[in-house]
């Protein structure tokens, strides 16, 4: 390593900043906020899908001891509107109202009726039982096709339709006529469930009203501190300069927390009655019917190729479930996926057809990649296929298939501008790591020993979109917002660096990686820059944390702002040294005149100079700050090639991971340590899906899989070890050249499981098995495949 | 109500409490004791894991009531004079936690282990830390974390070190 190398902060694995806080317990979570005179809030949920609320009364609970108040939904609609949605994806899309506490009708599962306000938290939850509620049973809405029938029932009667829109993309040649010139059409049907994020901290809101001024401070475990405050002061009225919207320490959010949530505006309309605090913390098994869910798709995939292999269309027909009611972003979640089902692929006509469907089950939003995963789900399991249909190896299926990488910048058929990738290097790098030739030996003898115990190989090559986004694609696509993120430098008198940024961490570890950046461009040391966000008054401006945007987009900000520091202090530097500001060099930190090196001044002296201001040049203003409103240029495009190899046990359908090796081009590593993590992280999530996760309903709309007992989160003993690797391939659309990594294992992981687990049971006569893939499932598929074979050679 | 007399991190408490309050919330809304978290409401996911007469408990699965005349000991307690245990460096060290919500439970949870059992292999690590879920890490770093200590590789000087990068 060079000794410059050794100086540049960025690309060096710094440990976090941010951990000292959080392994001693000195945390500031939501739920550890208190204030005197604190009220609990606690929130009476229905216990059906789907039902009339004929009658209700809150005054019983007003008996119960501790008790300070108790309000029905009619007693609260006065004050509240609906609750918002930002991403109308149509123009003629059925926006239901949506109140955050139910007036007439409850809609799913634990859709909130009443909320009871007392002094703590066990005297709350003892007065719900007071409520008194009937109910009218409603027919439940849970079948995605049923629920398209011109007799269904109906999710929101007023609608007249389940339907909430029909979003079209067709790019390219014909479909139909692709299919017409195709040796082979495959069509297969792809079930995304829903999964439940289980962010480790549950959601939680304290609202502190200053009645005189009225005012709000409102803290929430949220990812989206500015949107809130935005959307909180539109759903109940107060201006939004009265807002103050605080994302303490927060732990996680996978997308479950990039919402607005009922029980934020209702503990803002609480504390607006009753001049008093207010705080809110959902349990985990309230949380699993209160929080978004993610996923909940029926995919049906056409494709068209050639007998060689290749590639020739792409028709994707998606029904998408919305649950009961359209949140912050849930019709776009699938519409980011629609431009995603080309991959890495190159094709000649590419169909896409969205149907976002109304049911009486707890509504979906983002989850962790959001659209994208089950994209890439689709595309690569369909891949497997084509290379079975072919004879090919899946990874010559893959190579025949994809954008070279002189091909770069390209024109994806989806209408995106991959600016650049090396899928080749990628893909060879994680081969070789894997040992692909040798399991494939290994595999072959296994089969043909017949071994009860299977291998297979499950390969993914996934490319996804990050850094959301330019603004102007954000106007097409019809999201009321924008996608440009905020930094501000402020350089203080004594030298050390704030840094105030837009983007609202939850685990990620901005705070140690925008040290970094600056620490470079400022050439100061990382020790001296402190990260402030998440809080509407330290940060007034910001688009929050989502979508693997926050480096691509806010770290680029921070970048941009502190060249601006740099470009002032020139100008007060070359005023101090009597030089011409283009005879100034600087190099770590320093300021210095060409050609003779003692003329020097640190960029810290040049900000006490300039705090003090006796000397700066005319007309300058007395500070090292800066502000950097960064709107991207393009989307990033991260890619990579994942490898899975299972054992599978055809007799008991027990899957086991055998070796997970991942090779990702996330752009230019800011931090490898905190790009390590990201991956892990996602892949967990990924294999997950793969394998453990779904929320599981009855025939009455009752989520079965309603506590953590029921819905499986992989433990520690259930994950394999993963072997992370990179390829370096920097983005051209931003200064840092990065991709965003936050939820690339996620989308390339469950691809790269199933893959395996069908490739190890293909020979058995298995061409699918639905995820999850539980022991249970895999054992019907081999059996349901030997019966079918079994009929075969019967009938022959 | 109920009166108990505990030891929390080294200072002695008298309280009268009632008998359904659980352990977790006396610590947390009692004494504002709030380093241990609370992630779930049926003993699944460890977060509120802290240690009741040296062995590692859920508190969220005892009473308040059962700790009395005990000695309880949470994250908070584990510093000495600002200097952190080895456990705790070897998750900074390791990157072992990203939000760091189940961190407290799961440094809790590794110290039981590691007094049973203080060399462990890395599947004896993962079985150990079953009732501990994280949704952050992958759990991989957790591991080689609690292997670090087990094998003695938290030496304080590689904190600042640049060679941490780690790919397998």
């Amino acid at each position: 390593m060079t000794d410059q190398a050794v100086e540049r902060e960025v690309g060096r694995a710094r440990l976090r900043k941010e951990d000292a806080r959080l392994i001693t317990g000195q945390t500031n979570w939501t739920d550890n906020i208190t204030v005197t005179g604190l009220l609990h809030l606690a929130v009476l949920r229905s216990p059906m899908a789907h039902a009339r609320i004929e009658h209700i009364d809150v005054s019983p609970a007003l008996e119960r001891p501790g008790v300070v108040a108790a309000f029905s939904g009619r007693d609260l609609a006065g004050g509240l509107g609906s609750l918002p949605c930002a991403w109308p994806v149509t123009e003629d899309m059925v926006l239901p109202d949506h109140p955050p506490v139910a007036v007439d009708e409850v809609r799913h599962a634990g859709d909130p009726v009443a909320v009871v306000v007392a002094r703590d938290r066990y005297a709350a939850a003892d007065a719900l039982e007071a409520v008194e509620v009937d109910y009218e049973p409603l027919p439940p809405v849970l079948d995605l096709e049923e629920a398209l029938a011109d007799d269904s029932p109906l999710v929101h009667a007023d609608k007249g339709t389940n339907r909430a829109y029909v979003w079209p993309l067709r790019t390219g040649e014909d479909f139909e006529a692709v299919k017409q010139r195709a040796d082979i059409v495959l069509h297969r049907r792809y079930r995304q469930q829903r999964l439940i994020p289980n962010a480790m901290e549950p959601r939680a809101v304290v609202v502190t009203p200053l009645a005189a001024s009225g005012e709000f401070t409102v803290y929430s475990a949220t990812q989206i501190p500015h949107i809130l405050r935005i959307m909180l002061s539109v759903v109940t009225g107060v201006p939004e300069h009265k807002l103050r919207v605080i994302a303490p320490d927060v732990g996680g959010g996978f997308g479950s927390k990039l919402q607005v949530y009922g029980e934020e505006a209702i503990a803002v309309e609480v504390a607006r009655r009753l001049g008093r605090p207010v705080k809110w913390t959902e349990s985990r098994s309230e949380g699993y019917l209160a929080t978004h869910h993610g996923r909940g798709m029926i995919q049906d995939i056409e494709i068209a190729a050639t007998r060689e292999g290749r590639l020739l269309g792409l028709k994707v027909d998606l029904i998408a479930d919305m649950g009961a009611y359209l949140m912050l972003v849930t019709p776009g979640i699938p519409i980011l996926g629609a431009f995603m089902y080309p991959g890495i692929y190159k094709m000649d006509s590419y169909e896409f057809n969205c149907t976002g469907v109304f049911t009486t089950r707890t509504p979906t939003d983002a989850y962790r990649g959001a659209g994208r995963p089950e994209a890439t789900y689709a595309i690569e399991r369909a891949m497997d296929e084509l290379a079975a249909e072919v004879g090919l190896d899946p990874v010559e299926v893959r190579r025949r298939n994809w954008i070279r990488h002189e091909e770069f910048p390209y024109a994806s058929i989806a209408g995106l501008t991959y600016d650049s990738g090396n899928y080749e290097a990628a893909t060879e790098k994680a081969l070789a790591l894997f040992g692909y030739d040798d399991l494939r030996a290994e595999q072959q003898q296994r089969n043909e020993r017949g071994d009860g115990v299977r291998l297979g190989i499950g390969v993914s090559t996934y490319t996804e979109m990050c850094g959301l986004a330019p603004s102007r694609v954000l106007r097409d696509l019809r999201y009321s917002a924008g996608g440009w993120e905020a930094a501000s430098i402020r350089m203080l008198p004594t030298g050390k660096v704030e840094v105030v940024t837009g983007t609202s961490p939850h685990g990620q570890g901005h705070v140690t990686c925008w040290s970094q950046i600056a620490a470079d461009v400022l050439g100061v040391p990382f020790e001296d820059v402190e990260v402030l966000h998440g809080d509407t008054l330290a940060a007034p401006q910001g688009m929050d944390t989502y979508g693997s945007r926050s480096l691509v987009v806010g770290g680029s900000a921070v970048h941009r702002a502190a060249e601006k520091v740099v470009d002032k202090a020139r100008k007060v530097a070359a005023h101090l040294l009597e030089a011409s500001e283009d005879d100034l060099e600087f190099k770590g930190g320093v300021f210095s005149v060409k050609g003779s090196p003692e003329a020097r001044r640190t960029i810290q002296e040049v900000a006490f100079e300039t705090f003090t201001s006796h000397d700066v040049p005319d007309g300058m203003e007395p500070t090292l700050n800066s502000e950097y409103l960064l709107d991207p240029e393009n989307f990033s495009y991260p890619h990579g090639t994942h490898l899975c190899a299972v054992e599978v046990d055809t007799e008991t359908g027990q899957t086991r991971i055998r070796s997970y090796v991942c090779v990702d081009d996330v752009g230019r590593v800011i931090n490898p340590v905190i790009v390590e993590g990201q991956v892990h992280g996602g892949l967990a999530q990924g294999i997950a899906q793969a394998l453990y996760e779904e929320a599981v309903y009855d025939a009455e709309g009752n989520l079965v899989s309603g506590t953590m007992a029921d819905y499986l989160v992989p433990s520690a003993a259930d994950l394999p070890d993963f072997v992370t690797d990179r390829t370096e391939t920097p983005a051209v659309s931003n200064p840092l050249g990065a991709k965003g990594v936050g939820e690339a294992g996620t989308i390339a992981s469950t691809p790269a499981v199933v893959n395996a687990i069908v490739d190890a049971l293909r020979p058995l006569g298995v061409h699918d098995v639905r995820m999850p893939c539980t022991p249970e499932r895999v054992w019907e598929a081999v059996r349901s495949a030997q019966a079918r074979s079994a009929r075969k050679e019967a009938s022959a | 109500m109920t009166h108990i007399s505990v030891t929390v991190d080294g200072t002695a408490y008298e309280d009268e409490v009632e008998p359904r309050l659980l352990l977790v919330h006396y610590l947390r809304d009692r004494l504002g004791l709030t380093g241990t978290p609370i992630g779930c409401d049926t003993s699944n996911c460890g977060a509120c894991t802290v240690e009741l007469d040296g062995a590692s408990v859920k508190s969220c699965t005892v009473l308040a009531v059962q700790a009395d005349g005990g000695e309880v000991t949470t994250v908070q307690g584990l510093a000495r004079d600002g200097e952190w245990t080895e456990l705790q460096r070897a998750f900074h060290e390791r990157h072992a936690l990203q939000c760091g919500y189940c961190t407290p439970g799961m440094i809790m949870a590794a110290r039981d282990l590691l007094r049973e059992n203080p060399h462990p292999g890395s599947d004896e690590v993962r079985k150990a830390l079953e009732g501990n879920l994280c949704r952050c890490t992958g759990y991989q770093n957790i591991v080689r974390a609690v292997l670090a200590v087990a094998e003695g590789e938290t030496a304080a000087g590689e904190r600042t070190g640049s060679a941490q990068e780690v790919t397998a």
